[in-house]
C-alpha cells in the first residue's frame, strides 16, 4: 500500500484549472520530485496535499485513509504531513528556537523546557546551534531555510512536502540547504519536492515525475526521465533546462 | 594629459557653468531690508498704541525691538548671499569655475535661507503683536494671568478627571476593540452572522458624534432602571460611551494590522497543524498589535481629547471647571488653561508616535532590504 495516494486530483482557481487528474502513488521512504515550468501544478499539487487548498475533485490517501474531503480533521493531517516553503516564512517575532519548539508546545503537548532542548539538538545536527536566540530577519536565507526545515521536522512528521525551497536562496546558500534535504533523503524520510535544481533532482529522488499544464505527462525513475524521456514535451523542458546550463 | 592644467581657460570652456545665483541674491537683499524697515515701523506704531508703562506698551516694546534684531541678522545673511554671488561671477572670470560653483551654491542657500528665516520672523511677530492691537484686547480675552492662575488649580485638579476617564476607557478599548476586530474576520458561513454584527456596530459607532453617545449613554442610562448600570456615577457613563465610541475605530486598527499580514504567515502555521484560532493567537495577533500599536496611540490622543466632551452630562471634567470659572469672571483665559493642558500631555505623545513609526520604518527596511 502506498503512503500517499493521490487520485484523480482536479484543483482550479475559478475558471483557470491548474490541476487536471492526477494519479500519483508516493511509497514510504521514497523521495519524488515534481518537475516542469513555472506555473504547471507543481505547488498547488504539494499544497493540496498538505490540505491548504481544498481539492475540486478526487481523493488524497494517506496510509490508507482517505483525509480530503469534509469533515477531516486537517490539522492533524499536517501534524503529519510537514510542509516547507519557497520563502520560508518563519515566524518572524520569535527567536528561531521559539519557531521550532512552537508546535510541540501548543500541539504536541510537550514540556516547554524540552522541547527547547530538542529544538537545540535539531538546530546542532544543520550546524545552527549558535544561531538559536537570533530573530530571522537576522540570518541569511540559507540559514532561514534550514530553520523552517527544523521547524517542520520537530513537529515529527511521517512526510515532508518541500516547496521549491531553494527557489529564493542566492545561488551560494544553495548547497546548504540541499545537504540537509539530502541527509533526510538518507534517513529514509518520505519527501515529495517541487524543484528546479534538475542536478539534486536527478542525484536524490527514486521518483521523477514531470507536469505540464496540470497533467502529470510522465514519471519515472531519474535515470529514465531525465535520460531517456518518452514524452516529447519532456524532452523539449529538459533540452531548455540543459541550453541554460541548469543540467 | 600633461597641458591640461596649463591653460585653465580651455579646461573652463568645458565644465558647465556654476547656478545662477544673482537674482536671488538681489530678490533676498531686497525682501530683508523691507522686512528690516517694516518692524522698525511697526515698532513704532504698536508703541504709540498703547499708553507707556502698561502690559501691552511693554510687550510690543519687547516685540518690536526683538523683530529688529532678528531682522537685522536676515539682512546680514542677505548681504553675504549677495557678496557670493558676485565673488562666483568674479572667480568665474577668472576661469576658476569649480570655485566660483561652490560660492555660486553657498550664495543661493544663503538667499534662501534669508527668505525662509525672514517669512518666519514676520509671521510669528505679527502673531504675536495681535496681542497688543486695541490696547492688548486679545490677550486681555484669552491671556490673563492673573485668571488663569487663579482658575490653575481647581483646573489642573478636575483634569484629572479627564485623564482618569481617558485611561479608563483606553483599556477598554484595547479589549473590546480587539474582540469585534476578531469577531469581524470570524471564517466561514457559520460566521457570516458574527461578521454582519460586528460590521453594523463598527459603522454605526463610527457614524455617530461621539458627544450624542455620551448624551445617550449618559441621560439614558440613568433613566433604564437597570441594576448595577444605571447607579453608577457621571464619570463611568462618560467612560462606557466613549469606550463604545473608540473601540469601533480601534477595531478598525486591529482589523488593518491583521489583514497586512503576508498570507504565507497563514500557511506557514497552518501547515505546521495550527488551527485557525491558535494560528491567530500565537503566529498572527502578536504580529499584528505590534505593526498597530502607533495608530492605536494615534486614537487615543482623539479620546482623550474627546475627554472634553463629557462636560454635557456634567461631569465636573476641566473644562466644565474651567467654564465655572469663565461665567464668574466673563473671561475666558480658565479655558485657555485647559487648552494648554491638553497641549502639554498629547503633542509628546504625538512626538512618541511619529518616533515609533520612524522607528518602524527603519526596521521594515532592514528586514526588506536583506
Amino acid at each position: 500500500m502506498s503512503f500517499i495516494e493521490l487520485v484523480g486530483l482536479h484543483k482550479s482557481y475559478g475558471r483557470h484549472t491548474v490541476l487536471q487528474g492526477i494519479d500519483l502513488q508516493v511509497q514510504r521512504h521514497q523521495v519524488v520530485t515534481l518537475i516542469g515550468a513555472s506555473g504547471s501544478g507543481k505547488s498547488t499539487l504539494l499544497r493540496c496535499v498538505n490540505a491548504l487548498e481544498p481539492i475540486d475533485a478526487g481523493e488524497i490517501r494517506l496510509d490508507g485513509d482517505v483525509v480530503s474531503g469534509p469533515g477531516v480533521d486537517v490539522n492533524r493531517l499536517r501534524r503529519r504531513v510537514g510542509m516547507v516553503f519557497q520563502s520560508f516564512n518563519l515566524f518572524p517575532h520569535m527567536t528561531v528556537l521559539d519557531n521550532i519548539a512552537l508546535g510541540p508546545i501548543r500541539l504536541l503537548g510537550a514540556d516547554p523546557k524540552a522541547a527547547r532542548e530538542r529544538a537545540r539538538s535539531l538546530l546542532e545536527r544543520v550546524n545552527l546551534a549558535h544561531r538559536a536566540d537570533y530573530y530571522p530577519d537576522q540570518l541569511s536565507g540559507g540559514q532561514q531555510q534550514r530553520v523552517a526545515i527544523v521547524r517542520t521536522l520537530a513537529m515529527d512528521p511521517d512526510a515532508v512536502l518541500l516547496d521549491e525551497i531553494t527557489s529564493a536562496l542566492d545561488p551560494e546558500l544553495v548547497a546548504e540547504v540541499l545537504n540537509i534535504v539530502r541527509e533526510l533523503a538518507a534517513d529514509g524520510m518520505t519527501m515529495m519536492l517541487a524543484t528546479h535544481e534538475m542536478h539534486f533532482a536527478r542525484e536524490v529522488s527514486d521518483l521523477v515525475v514531470f507536469l505540464e499544464q496540470g497533467q502529470l505527462l510522465e514519471q519515472g525513475p531519474p535515470e529514465q526521465v531525465f535520460g531517456d524521456p518518452v514524452e516529447p514535451r519532456t524532452r523539449e523542458f529538459l533540452r531548455q533546462i540543459v541550453e541554460a546550463g541548469r543540467l | 594629459m600633461t597641458s591640461v592644467s596649463a591653460s585653465p581657460t580651455t579646461e573652463a570652456s568645458r565644465l558647465s557653468p556654476p547656478p545662477k545665483s544673482r537674482v536671488l541674491a538681489v530678490i533676498a537683499a531686497v525682501f530683508a531690508l523691507a522686512l528690516l524697515l517694516f518692524m522698525a515701523a511697526l515698532g513704532s506704531s504698536a508703541m504709540n498704541g498703547s499708553e507707556a508703562g502698561t502690559t501691552p506698551h511693554t510687550i510690543g516694546l519687547l516685540l518690536s525691538t526683538g523683530g529688529v534684531l532678528v531682522s537685522a541678522v536676515v539682512l546680514w545673511i542677505a548681504v553675504r548671499a549677495l557678496r557670493g554671488s558676485l565673488r562666483a561671477s568674479r572667480e568665474a572670470r577668472l576661469g576658476k569655475v569649480l570655485d566660483a560653483r561652490a560660492t555660486a551654491a553657498a550664495s543661493v542657500q544663503d538667499a534662501l535661507l534669508t527668505l525662509g528665516l525672514g517669512l518666519t520672523v514676520l509671521l510669528i511677530l505679527l502673531g504675536a503683536l495681535m496681542l497688543t492691537v486695541n490696547d492688548g484686547i486679545i490677550q486681555k480675552t484669552f491671556l490673563r494671568w492673573d485668571l488663569m492662575a487663579e482658575s490653575a488649580k481647581d483646573v489642573v485638579a478636575a483634569f484629572g478627571l479627564n485623564v482618569w476617564i481617558a485611561v479608563m476607557a483606553e483599556v477598554l478599548v484595547l479589549v473590546l476593540g480587539l474582540l469585534l476586530a476578531v469577531a469581524r474576520l470570524v471564517p466561514g458561513r457559520a460566521g457570516r452572522p458574527v461578521r454582519a454584527l460586528a460590521i453594523a456596530y463598527i459603522d454605526g459607532m463610527r457614524a455617530v458624534p461621539a458627544i450624542i453617545i455620551i448624551y445617550l449613554i449618559g441621560f439614558g442610562l440613568p433613566l433604564l432602571n437597570l441594576p448595577l448600570l444605571s447607579g453608577l456615577s457621571p464619570e463611568w457613563f462618560a467612560i462606557i460611551a466613549l469606550t463604545l465610541t473608540y473601540s469601533a475605530y480601534a477595531a478598525e486598527i486591529y482589523r488593518a494590522g491583521i489583514e497586512v499580514i503576508h498570507p504565507s504567515q497563514w500557511s506557514a502555521s497552518r501547515s505546521l497543524g495550527f488551527s485557525y484560532a491558535k494560528t491567530l493567537r500565537f503566529v498572527i495577533l502578536p504580529q499584528a498589535v505590534r505593526g498597530v500599536i502607533p495608530p492605536l496611540l494615534s486614537a487615543f490622543i482623539a479620546l482623550q481629547k474627546d475627554t472634553s466632551l463629557v462636560n454635557i452630562i456634567g461631569t465636573m471634567d476641566a473644562f466644565n471647571q474651567a467654564k465655572f470659572y469663565s461665567s464668574a469672571s466673563f473671561n475666558l483665559s480658565s479655558v485657555t488653561v485647559v487648552a494648554v493642558l491638553f497641549i502639554i500631555i498629547t503633542i509628546p505623545q504625538t512626538r512618541f508616535v511619529d518616533w515609533m513609526l520612524a522607528r518602524g520604518m527603519s526596521r521594515r527596511g532592514r528586514a526588506g532590504g536583506k
